[in-house]
């Protein structure tokens, strides 16, 4: 697909390499948008019964208080999950994932991350991602999954059963839910920061080149 | 990075933004939402598409809790059933839940209650308690799940609600079986039929092999199963079996109407 992509971008006489190709983008940016719908409102919906010793300060969530935020989240969900189902197609399809992301090697993580953290990653061609990137993709995609069946399963414990019992039931998938929460926001703390270091890449994401 | 800002929300103040959020919304979020304190960036990005007056965001979300209303009617399987639990499983103590304190709780006289049926029936005859405890029981401990999102295990005891409606002779064809309640401000929740006909949904006399009490909804309280906490409405005055939809309680203030679990 990015071959096919970029062939056509010299055929039209367009000089610079399609990096993101545009269905990539369209669901990129609206899986985000649809990501902090879930998320804030998902925050005022733990609000009404917090798992752990903490809530959420009102002012990040969304919906006002929990009929609303439950308004928000099972609306946003349509989004998340259409949007998803598309990306996991297409990804597959395309052979995306499996260039992209493959193969994924102990020891390419272990030297790319410890120079990333020296600050001695290089991001050159922005077409390949290092190790640390292609685990980090690859994860979050799998949390992604994660985070719509534990939320399928918390939604419909009884129509679903056999999904919530793949989870420990009800009451375990809530934890599973909320560490998925837990780990998208902490992937999109890193995600968004490095963004900002690289601004090539961000543009890449808004315009694909 | 200035540039992407400038680019959510084009030439748009943003706290007119804001005001106008809070004008589309609907009054009992806009009530809870200013009482809690506005979330900025959220609406920015929300309204940032469309901040015409024709954007309403309350119209949206409360067609598509409709369109979800349908799409949990349709993927309900009156064959399956939530999951049962044994004796040990129950959490004790069991919480009291409701929008009032227990204080407030109804205190019903069980001699003076009369159960009332209305609406599409063949008998509208009106149900003593002792009339009610001699129809047959079954017992069953199930998870019952609080829209909040706490959960507790229980062990209930009563007349499957299908039972009854055979009894009096329903029309199973209606669509809805609308429960009036003794709670203050008059709590009331309608239930789909294919919902009042599911196997595991009773008429609740008995918590924990004890007459209801007071705090769980006695003298009669419907348990379903399939539903969540506030679709179980407790000190039941009286059932109608009717084709239209009368609204609930928490249903009118912004709850989804079907709420199945």
């Amino acid at each position: 697909m990015s071959s096919l992509t970029i062939s056509d971008e010299h055929a039209s006489a367009t000089p610079a390499k399609v990096i993101q190709p545009a269905w990539v983008r369209a669901l990129h940016w609206t899986n985000a948008v649809a990501m902090v719908l879930m998320i804030m409102s998902g925050w005022q919906i733990y609000n009404a019964s917090p798992l752990f010793k903490f809530s959420f300060p009102p002012s990040i969530t969304l919906g006002g208080w929990l009929g609303g935020a439950l308004l928000w989240h099972f609306a946003a969900m349509w989004l998340l999950m259409v949007n998803g189902l598309i990306y996991l197609a297409l990804g597959f399809a395309t052979g995306r994932f499996r260039k992209k992301l493959l193969p994924i090697t102990t020891g390419g993580v272990i030297s790319d991350t410890r120079a990333a953290l020296t600050f001695q990653l290089a991001h050159d061609d922005l077409s390949k991602y290092n190790s640390v990137q292609k685990l980090l993709y690859a994860g979050i995609i799998i949390v992604g999954i994660l985070i719509v069946l534990s939320g399928l399963s918390m939604w419909k414990p009884v129509q679903l059963y056999w999904l919530s019992a793949v989870f420990g039931g009800y009451d375990v998938a809530r934890y599973v839910h909320f560490t998925c929460m837990a780990a998208i926001v902490g992937f999109l703390v890193v995600h968004v920061a490095l963004a900002l270091l690289v601004p090539k890449s961000l543009r890449a994401m808004i315009i694909g080149r | 990075m200035g540039r992407m800002r400038k680019l959510l929300i084009p030439g748009v103040d943003k706290k007119l933004l804001v005001r106008d959020a809070v004008k589309a919304m609907p009054d009992f979020t806009r009530r809870r939402f200013i009482a809690t304190g506005a979330s900025l960036g959220a609406l920015t990005l929300l309204t940032g598409c469309d901040v015409s007056d024709s954007f309403s965001a309350e119209e949206m979300l409360k067609q598509i809790s409709k369109f979800n209303d349908g799409v949990q009617a349709a993927i309900f399987n009156p064959n399956a059933m939530a999951p049962t639990f044994s004796e040990s499983d129950i959490t004790k103590p069991f919480p009291f839940n409701a929008y009032y304190d227990l204080d407030d709780a109804p205190e019903i006289d069980g001699k003076e209650w009369k159960l009332e049926v209305r609406g599409l029936v063949d008998n509208n005859k009106q149900w003593t308690l002792d009339e009610l405890y001699k129809l047959p029981q079954v017992k069953q401990i199930t998870r019952h799940i609080c829209v909040e999102g706490w959960s507790a295990i229980g062990s209930w005891t009563g007349t499957p609600l299908r039972d009854f409606l055979k009894i009096i002779g329903a029309d199973v064809r209606a669509k809805y079986v609308w429960f009036q309640c003794a709670d203050k401000d008059g709590y009331n929740s309608p239930l789909d039929m294919a919902s009042a006909l599911h196997p595991q949904t009773q008429m609740t006399f008995k918590f924990a092999d004890e007459i209801l009490p007071r705090a769980y909804g006695f003298p009669m309280k419907i348990r379903v199963p399939t539903k969540l906490g506030f679709k179980n409405p407790k000190y039941v005055m009286s059932m109608e079996v009717t084709n239209d939809y009368k609204g609930g309680y928490w249903e009118d203030q912004g709850y989804n109407s079907f709420s199945g679990s």
